[in-house]
């Protein structure tokens, strides 16, 4: 096949128009073949259809161990967070309340990325030191922690991992804000007399003193969050 | 604060910076100390008496092999909000856009926001992988990356969580707290396209995760359709090497979209068939609605503006008369079209100047040249971009979305200057 039927055709199945441009697909022969090995070795991301899910098996009870000694010292024996390390459990119902806790349980949506995440990048700062059957115990305890497993002999692996949905999957939604009433395209906005009335100030910012040092006077309004 | 900041006869430099520093903060450096000092009819010792830099003689060549700001601009710097994280390795730091002018951000001034820390990787050792669906899944070298035609592209990079503390009403007092995740850099790289096309795209292929190499292992999603258009595979910025903390030796850049995306320390990419639902695209980069409702994939980052100065780290220390206003617009979507600025909270505005290159979803600099006459004011600024979306106000940002979004607040703001010149973050009916 040309390169130009092979680009032409990826670019169909993508619904694009193919652009008009010289040396579209051109091949420059750098770079070398990645070898089977290399590929492993770095490809462990898993998708909630399980793709990439390794062997492997581990028990909460197993889990509840290695999260005490690994985990337990920013998330807390039971997941509730120490201090301003993420909370990994409970928060069930908050998520309309005025200071929603979004944890695994109440707002992630997949089981997959626990599994993902914490074979990537926890424990932090000892990343990529788990082994398989480690990483499928703590993800099981997660879920004990949760309250989404109830048994402490429950065992997640491989075989049973996609049988299991996490509560608010169901709640996540495509992004709307093209349907937003100031979004609408072309809506020109007023340049005089847009208010009816002289503007009130409604608010002042609550930390006046961030410079040049640091806001360490008033910890307790520190309500933002950069997530 | 005018008075206040104006030297005492016969005081010398430094105690004028000292005293300035003890009465106005950043102030000292916003403008008396650059106007004339001295009153009417009185002779600046300044000018009447040989100062020491006419005297002697300064530093020679290579007295800094890599030049670094003067040193009266030590407090130009990034700074962060300690008891905004947990550790200052999964953290984040903001640029000073109240002290910045133009629209090219300095490298070493370009916020920070890393999970992992900074990765510290000799280019010789870094490697960057395409698999997954592809022809043939390769590795490449930087030196190969070398060999690939490039292009140079000015780009904005924001946080999707920039302004984020703001949601529930005005928090921080400042620009660079309030708006301060975002820079603007020209980057010089090869298209991913043309590395995507060397590995071939299988016809299934609709998406591509794109992975860091740093401790937390940064991944994103990214739509094969955003990949395909305009994503570079950067090493360069403003001309020299990336700085570590921005991905050395490589980054992505995603033009327009969350700065989330622009995965640092690019080690690999996969091509896929549907998204991979990481942690960084849903347990966070998602917007909390009102409703309990989560958005996800909001990727482009929505038209913005902010006056930079006056701002309440850049008071007006001159008194009344001619005053610039001076900020920065932007849009995900393109370039920006008008920046409007309001002076009485937005019941009028006035279209303000822009000046500069306008790039697309690049920064912009707008400037509002007015003559004070000393009273409040209730400054705004109104971005509009050129496919007619504009920045809405806070209020009605809040109405659709509720006060938990924690992202993609690019609602207007609004700054009180007060007789005396000083700045307050607030918000208005």
């Amino acid at each position: 096949m040309s390169k130009f039927l092979k680009s032409l055709i990826v670019f169909s199945a993508l619904g694009l128009a193919l652009p008009a441009m010289a040396g579209d697909g051109e091949k420059f022969g750098l770079g070398r073949t990645a070898t089977p090995d290399e590929v492993a070795a770095w490809d462990i991301d898993v998708r909630p259809d399980g793709k990439g899910l390794p062997e492997g098996h581990g028990t909460v009870a197993e889990g509840e161990v290695l999260f005490t000694d690994n985990c337990a010292a920013c998330h807390g024996d039971f997941g509730e967070g120490v201090g301003r390390w993420p909370v990994l459990a409970g928060g069930q119902g908050t998520l309309k309340d005025d200071r929603p806790e979004k944890t695994v349980g109440s707002y992630w949506p997949y089981l997959s990325t626990v599994y993902d995440y914490v074979r990537r990048a926890m424990p932090f700062g000892n990343a990529r030191s788990m082994t398989n059957d480690e990483v499928y115990a703590l993800t099981a305890y997660i879920l004990y922690l949760n309250d989404i497993v109830t048994d402490e002999d429950f065992e997640l692996s491989k075989e049973n991992f996609t049988s299991i949905h996490l509560p608010n999957e169901a709640n996540f939604i495509e992004d709307g804000r093209a349907e937003e009433p100031f979004n609408e395209r072309k809506a020109e906005p007023c340049m005089s007399n847009c208010k009816d009335s002289a503007v009130e100030i409604t608010m002042r910012a609550r930390i006046l003193d961030v410079t040049p040092g640091r806001a360490n006077d008033d910890e307790g309004a520190g309500a933002g969050s950069v997530d | 604060m005018t008075e206040t900041n104006k030297p005492a006869p016969g005081m010398n430099r430094r105690g004028f910076l000292k005293a300035g520093l003890a009465a106005g903060g950043a102030a000292a450096f916003g403008g008396a100390a650059f106007s004339g000092a001295a009153g009417a009819g009185e002779s600046d010792p300044l000018i009447t008496e040989v100062q020491d830099w006419n005297r002697y003689l300064g530093a020679g060549v290579q007295a800094a092999p890599y030049g670094v700001p003067s040193a009266h601009e030590a407090h130009v710097v990034r700074r962060d909000v300690e008891w905004l994280t947990a550790s200052t390795e999964s953290s984040v730091n903001f640029t000073p856009l109240h002290a910045l002018d133009g629209i090219i951000t300095p490298n070493g001034l370009c916020f920070e926001r890393h999970h992992g820390g900074v990765a510290d990787i000799a280019p010789a050792d870094h490697r960057l992988m395409i698999n997954g669906l592809v022809d043939k899944p390769l590795v490449f070298t930087m030196a190969d990356l070398m060999r690939f035609p490039r292009e140079n592209r000015v780009y904005f990079l924001e946080c999707a969580a920039n302004s984020g503390m703001e949601w529930r009403g005005a928090q921080l007092n400042g620009c660079q707290y309030t708006h301060g995740m975002v820079h603007c850099v020209m980057y010089t790289g090869v298209p991913l396209k043309t590395l995507l096309d060397e590995a071939g795209i299988k016809t299934n292929g609709k998406w591509v995760l794109a992975e860091g190499a740093d401790a937390a292992g940064m991944t994103r999603s990214i739509p094969m359709e955003k990949a395909l258009d305009d994503c570079l595979v950067a090493f360069k910025m403003n001309g020299e090497a990336l700085r570590p903390e921005q991905g050395y030796p490589l980054r992505l850049c995603v033009p327009g979209w969350e700065g989330n995306m622009w995965v640092k320390w690019l080690r690999r990419l996969e091509v896929g068939d549907e998204p991979w639902q990481q942690r960084e695209e849903t347990s966070k980069y998602t917007d909390l609605l009102a409703n309990g409702k989560a958005r996800r994939f909001t990727w482009v980052m929505d038209p913005k503006s902010v006056i930079t100065s006056p701002s309440p780290q850049m008071p007006i220390a001159h008194g009344k008369g001619p005053l610039v206003v001076s900020g920065l617009a932007w849009s995900g979507n393109g370039r920006i079209k008008r920046v409007d600025v309001s002076i009485d909270g937005g019941r009028n505005w006035t279209t303000a100047r822009i000046d500069g290159p306008s790039f697309s979803k690049a920064l912009h600099r707008f400037y509002l040249d007015i003559d004070w006459d000393g009273s409040d004011l209730l400054l705004q600024s109104r971005a509009l971009d050129e496919h007619g979306f504009y920045q809405p106000t806070k209020n009605a940002l809040r109405a659709e979305r509720g006060e938990n979004s924690i992202y993609h607040n690019n609602s207007i703001q609004t700054w009180h200057v007060k007789e005396d010149g000083t700045v307050e973050n607030v918000e208005v009916s």
